[in-house]
C-alpha cells in the first residue's frame, strides 16, 4: 500500500459523520454544541467530495465543497443570530425550554 | 508505509479525537476549540488530497471567521452549563448503536465498490496547471450561475443576522428620517387666541416705613 486509498479517505469521512450523529445525541440540550455537531457533518461530508475529486481527477467535486462552504457558513450565521434572539427572549438555550409550539 | 500515509493516520487520528471531544467536552468553549482543532486537521486531510485552495479557504473562513463568531456567541451568553450536563451520557447507548450503524453500514459499501486504487491522471491540458487556477477556470465558466447565487445567499444571510439581532436602544440619541417627513405644523406649533388688553397685576403692598 503506497498511499491511502480512496476507500481510506470515505471510511474517515463515515466515522466522523457517525461521530457528529452521537454528539447529536448525547448534546439534546445545548443547543450551541448541536450547531457544532452539524458543521462536523458537513466537514465530513466535504472531505468525501474532495476525496472523489482527487481520486477521479474531476474538479467538479471541489466546486461543490466551494459551494457548501458557501451555505454552512451563511447557516451557522443565521443559526448564531437566532440563538442569541433566542436567549435574549428566554435567558436559555436549553431545547426542552422551547416548547412554545406544543399544543 | 510512506510519509503520505502516515501523515493520513496522525491527521486522521487527530480529526476524530478532535471529534470526540467536541461532542463530550464540559465546557462549551472548550468544545468551540476542539472544533477550531478538528477543522484544522481537516484542513491537512484535504491538503494531502491535493485540495490546497479549498484547505486554506477552510482554515481561513472557519476558523478565522466561523469560529470565532462561534467563541463571541458562547461568551457573550452566560450558559449554565451544568444543567445540561445531568443525565448526559443516558442516551449514549442508542446513539452508540446508531453511530456504529452509521459507519458499519457506510464502510460496508465503501469497502467493495468504492476503491479506485490510484487517482485517474489528469487530462493533458490540466496536468501542471495549480489548484487555485483549475477551480478558478471551472468556477468562472461552468458554474458562473450558481457563483452569482451563492454571493446573494451570503447577502441574504448578512441581512438576515442584523435584522434578527438589530435591537432599538432607548437611551440613544438618533434622527428617525420617516418621523421627520411626517411631522405638521399642527403638532408643533398651536396659536393661542389671548386677548389684546391683560389686566395689569395687583400693586405690590407699600415696603414698610423705615424709622429713623
Amino acid at each position: 500500500m503506497a498511499t491511502p486509498a480512496l476507500s481510506h479517505f470515505l471510511s474517515l469521512g463515515a466515522i466522523l459523520f457517525a461521530l457528529s450523529v452521537i454528539g447529536i445525541f448525547l448534546n439534546r440540550r445545548n443547543l450551541i454544541v448541536l450547531l457544532m455537531a452539524i458543521e462536523l457533518m458537513l466537514l465530513a461530508v466535504n472531505t468525501n467530495f474532495i476525496a472523489f475529486s482527487y481520486f477521479l481527477s474531476d474538479m467538479d467535486g471541489q466546486v461543490f465543497v466551494f459551494f457548501i462552504l458557501t451555505v454552512a457558513a451563511a447557516e451557522s450565521a443565521i443559526g448564531l443570530a437566532i440563538l442569541v434572539v433566542l436567549f435574549r427572549n428566554r435567558a436559555s438555550i436549553n431545547v426542552q425550554d422551547m416548547d412554545t409550539l406544543k399544543g | 508505509m510512506n510519509s503520505t500515509t502516515a501523515l493520513f493516520y496522525v491527521f486522521s487520528a487527530v480529526l476524530l479525537g478532535a471529534g470526540f471531544g467536541v461532542i463530550t467536552a464540559r465546557s462549551t468553549v472548550h468544545a468551540a476549540l476542539y472544533l477550531v482543532l478538528a477543522f484544522f486537521s481537516a484542513a491537512c486531510v484535504w491538503m494531502l488530497l491535493k485540495a490546497e485552495f479549498l484547505a486554506i479557504a477552510l482554515v481561513l473562513v472557519y476558523v478565522g471567521a466561523v469560529m470565532v463568531l462561534f467563541l463571541f456567541v458562547v461568551m457573550m451568553l452566560d450558559i449554565n452549563t451544568d444543567a445540561f450536563r445531568e443525565n448526559f451520557w443516558r442516551h449514549f447507548p442508542l446513539a452508540g448503536i446508531v453511530g456504529a450503524l452509521i459507519a458499519l453500514e457506510m464502510t460496508l459499501i465503501l469497502r467493495g465498490g468504492f476503491d479506485l486504487g490510484t487517482p485517474k491522471p489528469l487530462p493533458a491540458d490540466m496536468a501542471g496547471v495549480a489548484n487555485t487556477k483549475l477551480l478558478g477556470i471551472e468556477i468562472y465558466t461552468n458554474y458562473l450561475y450558481p457563483l452569482q447565487l451563492a454571493a446573494v445567499l451570503l447577502l441574504v444571510a448578512i441581512i438576515a443576522a442584523i435584522a434578527l439581532t438589530l435591537r432599538e436602544r432607548k437611551d440613544s440619541r438618533h434622527m428617525d428620517p420617516s418621523q421627520q417627513v411626517r411631522a405638521r405644523k399642527a403638532d408643533r406649533v398651536r396659536i393661542v387666541k389671548m386677548a389684546p388688553v391683560v389686566e395689569a397685576p395687583p400693586a405690590p403692598p407699600p415696603a414698610p416705613q423705615e424709622k429713623a
